[in-house]
Order: C-alpha cells, then sequence, then structure tokens
C-alpha cells in the first residue's frame, strides 16, 4: 500500500470505495456516482488535495454504463496526485458539480459538457466551452464521427447568413456584376 | 451637474448619483480579433464608466479538436500535433506527450536522452518567456522590448534548428528518447549563446524593472491571494508570482531534474509585476539549467539516448536495410503501435504552469482517450477574479502576465 492510499484511507471511512494504482502509481478512487461528491469534499477538508488538476470523462460506447467521469486533485503540500472516478450510463448523464468546493474546476466542468453532453447539477452557468453555442452535437462521444456532422443546422445557418451579407460594391476586391 | 470631487473620485464610485463617469452598465465586446489579447480570446467586458464590474472571457475561436485528433490518428502520429497546441513551446510539449506515453508503456529513457530533454526543454522555457516579454512590452508602450527580445530569439532559433532540424513544430521527441544525438559543436554555440543571454537577460530589467511607466501599469494591478490563486487552479509563474513555492520540477521530478541545481522564483504580492519578476528570474535560472546541461551531455559523450525497446521504439534505418527482424519491427510500429491496457497521466512544468496528458489506452494503436491538462486554460478562467472592479486599461496588464497561448487554451 502506497503512502498516499493510507494517508487518504481515513478520510473514506464509510465511502464504498474501491482504490487502485494506475500505470504511473497514482492512487485511483473508483466510486458510485452518488458518493463521488462526498469523496471529493473529504478529499478536500480531510486529506488535504486542494487543487483540482482537471475534470474529464471516458467514453466507453457500446459499453454500458457508459462515461466515466473523472477527477484528479494534486495535493500541493505534499505533491501527491488522486484520482476518482465514477461510472454513469448514456441516457440522460450526470452528476453532481464539485465547483462549490474547487471553483477552478468550473471550466473543465464546462468542457466536459461541451464535449460528452455530461451535466453538472449546480454548476452555474453550464454552457459549452469550446464549441458554438447553437451547435447541437457532442464531439468527443465515440458515436461522432471525427470528420463531423455536416451540413447540420449550424453550418446551414451560417450559410445562409453569408450569402445574404450585402456585398458593398464600393471596395476595391468587392466581387463586381457582370 | 457633477462637482469636481465626484469626478475625480471616479475609482470608488458607486452606480447611484449624478456622476458622468458612472451610471448605466455598458457592455463592450474586446475580441477575438484584438491584439492584446494574444490571439484570438474575446473577452465580453460589463463597463460601470471605466470600471470593469464584470467580466466573461469566451475560448474556442482556435478550437481544432485536437483530442479528437488523437483518438483518430493514433499514439504515434500525434506527436506532430502536439507541436501545434503552445505553438512557442514545442518542444515542451512533445516532451509532456513522451512522458505519459512512457509512463503507460513502461519505459525508462536512456540518462543522454534525459538530459537532451531537459536541454531541450529549458531553451524552449527561454523562447516562450521570452515572447511574454516582448508582446507584454509592445502592449504597454515598450515597443523596444519586442526587438530586444526577439533579436534572441531568432538566435534561439537558429540554435534549435541546427539542434532539431526544424524552428518550429520540432517533433523531435519520440518515445523512449529524442531523435537524434547532437554535434559538440552545436552545444558549444548554446554555450556560447547562453553566456551572452545573460547580459541579455540584464539588459531587459535594466529597461523594465525601473521603468516608471512598465511599473505603474503593473505594480498592484491584477492582485490575486496564494488561496483564491490554488483555489482558482492557477499555475506555473502566476501561481508563483501570487507566492507560493510550487515548482513540479522541484515536487515530482521527472527526466533527472533532480540533479540540476536551480533555484524556484517566488513572488510575494501576486501582481502582474511580481509575475514579470517571476518570469524573468526563470530565465536566468533556465540558462543555469542549460549550462550544467550542456556540461553532463560532454561527459555522458556516445550515450545512448533513445531506449532499445522494439515494441515502441523504431530502429535505427541502416539495421532495417539489412535486417528482416528489424524490417519487421518497422513495420508493426509504423503501421500499429499498441500501447499496453491502463491509463497514465503526467503532468510537467512547462513555462505556463502544469501541461499533463490524461492518456486511456485499451490495447490497441488507438487511444480511447487523451485528455490534454492545458495550463493556459486554467489561467484564463482566472480572469474575471483578477478583472473585477480594475479599470478598463489594465486589461491589457493582466492578459499579458497571465501569458497564455490559445493554441493551448483551445487545443
Amino acid at each position: 500500500m502506497s503512502t498516499t492510499a493510507e494517508r487518504v484511507q481515513p478520510a473514506l471511512a464509510g465511502l464504498a470505495v474501491q482504490s487502485s494504482t494506475s500505470r504511473e502509481g497514482t492512487l485511483t478512487l473508483e466510486v458510485p456516482a452518488a458518493a463521488a461528491w462526498e469523496t471529493i469534499r473529504r478529499l478536500k477538508e480531510t486529506a488535504g488535495f486542494d487543487t483540482n488538476t482537471f475534470v474529464t470523462a471516458v467514453d466507453r460506447f457500446p459499453a454500458e454504463p457508459r462515461f466515466e467521469v473523472v477527477w484528479q486533485f494534486l495535493s500541493s503540500a505534499n505533491a501527491e496526485r488522486v484520482r476518482v472516478r465514477a461510472r454513469i450510463g448514456g441516457t440522460d448523464p450526470r452528476v453532481r458539480t464539485i465547483t462549490d468546493l474547487f471553483p477552478g474546476a468550473a471550466y473543465s466542468e464546462r468542457e466536459c459538457w461541451d464535449m460528452f453532453g455530461i451535466r453538472f447539477d449546480g454548476h452555474a452557468g453550464l454552457k459549452r466551452l469550446l464549441m458554438p453555442q447553437a451547435y447541437e452535437h457532442f464531439p468527443l462521444r465515440k458515436d461522432f464521427p471525427h470528420q463531423g456532422i455536416e451540413p447540420d443546422r449550424l453550418y446551414r445557418e451560417w450559410d445562409r447568413v453569408r450569402r445574404e451579407r450585402p456585398v458593398n460594391r464600393d471596395l476595391p476586391h468587392a466581387p463586381q456584376e457582370s | 451637474m457633477a462637482t469636481t470631487t465626484k469626478v475625480f473620485e471616479y475609482n470608488r464610485g458607486s452606480l447611484e448619483g449624478d456622476d458622468p463617469l458612472h451610471g448605466e452598465l455598458m457592455e463592450l465586446n474586446m475580441g477575438p480579433q484584438h491584439p492584446a489579447t494574444h490571439g484570438v480570446l474575446r473577452l465580453r467586458v460589463m463597463l460601470d464608466g471605466e470600471t470593469m464590474r464584470e467580466v466573461e472571457p469566451d475560448v474556442g475561436y482556435l478550437h481544432r479538436g485536437k483530442e479528437k485528433t488523437c483518438e483518430s490518428l493514433g499514439w504515434r502520429k500525434f506527436f506532430v500535433h502536439t507541436d501545434r497546441l503552445d505553438y512557442v513551446q514545442p518542444l515542451m510539449n512533445n516532451v509532456s506527450y513522451a512522458l505519459a506515453l512512457e509512463k503507460l508503456a513502461g519505459l525508462e529513457v536512456p540518462e543522454r536522452g534525459q538530459i537532451i530533454r531537459v536541454l531541450l526543454m529549458e531553451l524552449s522555457r527561454i523562447g516562450a518567456h521570452l515572447i511574454y516579454l516582448g508582446t507584454t512590452g509592445i502592449d504597454l508602450g515598450a515597443v523596444t522590448m519586442f526587438f530586444f527580445t526577439f533579436k534572441e530569439r531568432e538566435a534561439l532559433y537558429t540554435l534549435l534548428d541546427a539542434y532539431t532540424g526544424h524552428r518550429m513544430n520540432n517533433t523531435y521527441v519520440r518515445i523512449g528518447g529524442v531523435y537524434a544525438d547532437v554535434e559538440d559543436e552545436v552545444g558549444r554555440e548554446i554555450g556560447k549563446w547562453l553566456e551572452h543571454f545573460l547580459t541579455a537577460v540584464d539588459e531587459f530589467e535594466s529597461m523594465l524593472s525601473g521603468n516608471r511607466i512598465w511599473y505603474d501599469r503593473n505594480r498592484d494591478i491584477g492582485v490575486i491571494s496564494k488561496e483564491l490563486a490554488l483555489a482558482w487552479s492557477l499555475n506555473g509563474p502566476n501561481l508563483r508570482g501570487s507566492g507560493f513555492e510550487f515548482d513540479l520540477r522541484k515536487q515530482t521530478p521527472y527526466s533527472g531534474y533532480e540533479r540540476y541545481k536551480f533555484d524556484v522564483a517566488v513572488g510575494t504580492r501576486g501582481d502582474c509585476y511580481d509575475r514579470y519578476l517571476v518570469r524573468v528570474e526563470e530565465l536566468r535560472q533556465s540558462a543555469r539549467i542549460c549550462q550544467q546541461a550542456l556540461e553532463l551531455l560532454k561527459q555522458t559523450k556516445g550515450g545512448e539516448f533513445l531506449a532499445d525497446d522494439r515494441r515502441f521504439v523504431l530502429p535505427p534505418k541502416d539495421k532495417v536495410r539489412s535486417s528482416m527482424e528489424e524490417l519487421i519491427h518497422q513495420f508493426k510500429i509504423v503501421t500499429d503501435m499498441a500501447l499496453p491496457v491502463g491509463e497514465a497521466y503526467f503532468g510537467i512544468e512547462s513555462s505556463k504552469g502544469e501541461l499533463g496528458f490524461y492518456v486511456v489506452s485499451d490495447g490497441t494503436s488507438h487511444p480511447v482517450r487523451c485528455h490534454i491538462r492545458a495550463p493556459g486554460l486554467m489561467n484564463v478562467q482566472a480572469i474575471p477574479v483578477l478583472m473585477k472592479d480594475r479599470l478598463y486599461s489594465d486589461t491589457v496588464s493582466i492578459i499579458g502576465s497571465l501569458d497564455f497561448v490559445m493554441g493551448e487554451v483551445d487545443r
């Protein structure tokens, strides 16, 4: 048992946590989605993990439960890392936000919603981060093709606006009517 | 009609009253095509007179879907894409990605390979910080800084060209080491340049540190406390500027950083000026590490620089042409280099903060997931905290001092 695991163990008493070690030696805690927030709160307040490194997800499509939500934390005093993982199903995936504990997780959670369509309950201002607000798909899901889904509604709208835009014929390089 | 005293008290003013510099909130758009946003960052600013009451960054204008690209290209071919994340320090991105894959594969890099990596990473850090000094200088009116730093950066790029074969987008790092060993002559040239560079850093400091305009526009601007910086996941020089001594090179040493003597620069106040001082000191410390690495390269002359593991590392070309086994290895690696089942994360101290790759493998040549932990995104996230209730003109100082590159923020 590594020292990180020993340090973390008392903080997690009474929670259904399965711990393992990843290939680079980071302690990984597998928890039910409902207990994730409580685990993270205890990690922060009792075990001293004070910075959120990232929040992301892994899509195991077509397996079910489909998504793994992954949180990673760093203890700046001990320079230790811990990873928390919870599995959630593909229909209406949602977990509780951790922005009340770590305000710095806000963008990571927005990105996770943007890319995987996982809702973070309680997140103030959960909207798309990288894709346009009106975008309809979740690009990092495995059933989304890499070349994109085109022409979708958003692209058609952009195309229409571009075609209907009035052209100033006085500009030197404007297309001239023949 | 406002009285004179009220007008000059605009910084402490309220929304009430007949103060002409306050009143209704105005929404102002800055960017994405704004030269002072260092790329394509868009800010939505709610202005009360000249004071920013609310700031909302809008990112994603340079989103290229790098993580999805990694999933469809496979482990090996994604190396060239890591260069294009933070394009002012491509070698740093290469090393970070390679380290994550090596953790997954359980591969050790030979000593000389590690030394070359450290040398290149520190040279990239110098290059990235020079960009910060030059562009922030130009934003705040010190236009000469841009020419001074870019003169040094040009010399650095010439050296990197001689070393890696490319000025930018080097793709010099491989799983298990680096692509090639280098001539002694290039090492000597780098040593000569470092000597000159240390005097150039003094010159930069003499131009900026005591400069009244630079001082006034950075001191006590964009202040963030140590606790808030940690809570908002701020990292790199921005975190150290707030007085928190945290450097992954010291805390979780990788690539043999424990062998090098260097100091971690830490600020005290957490304002733009401290972040500037931290970066200037890091220029000196990076040069110091480079000099030690060059010394170590002399001692390990002729050593292995690439791991000898035919599951992941390409065989030398001359052997491929004479040996059937090596040809098969080459074919296997190029077409279908599988990594073991599992997941790994490795974070390194890049010039912007903790740059890490979280990689998940299902035992095939294509990743299940490759998440890029971009330090720049976390630094952009802190913009509303830093800019709240500050003057509009401070946006330029704060954006400059956070020093993010949109290629990495948007991925």
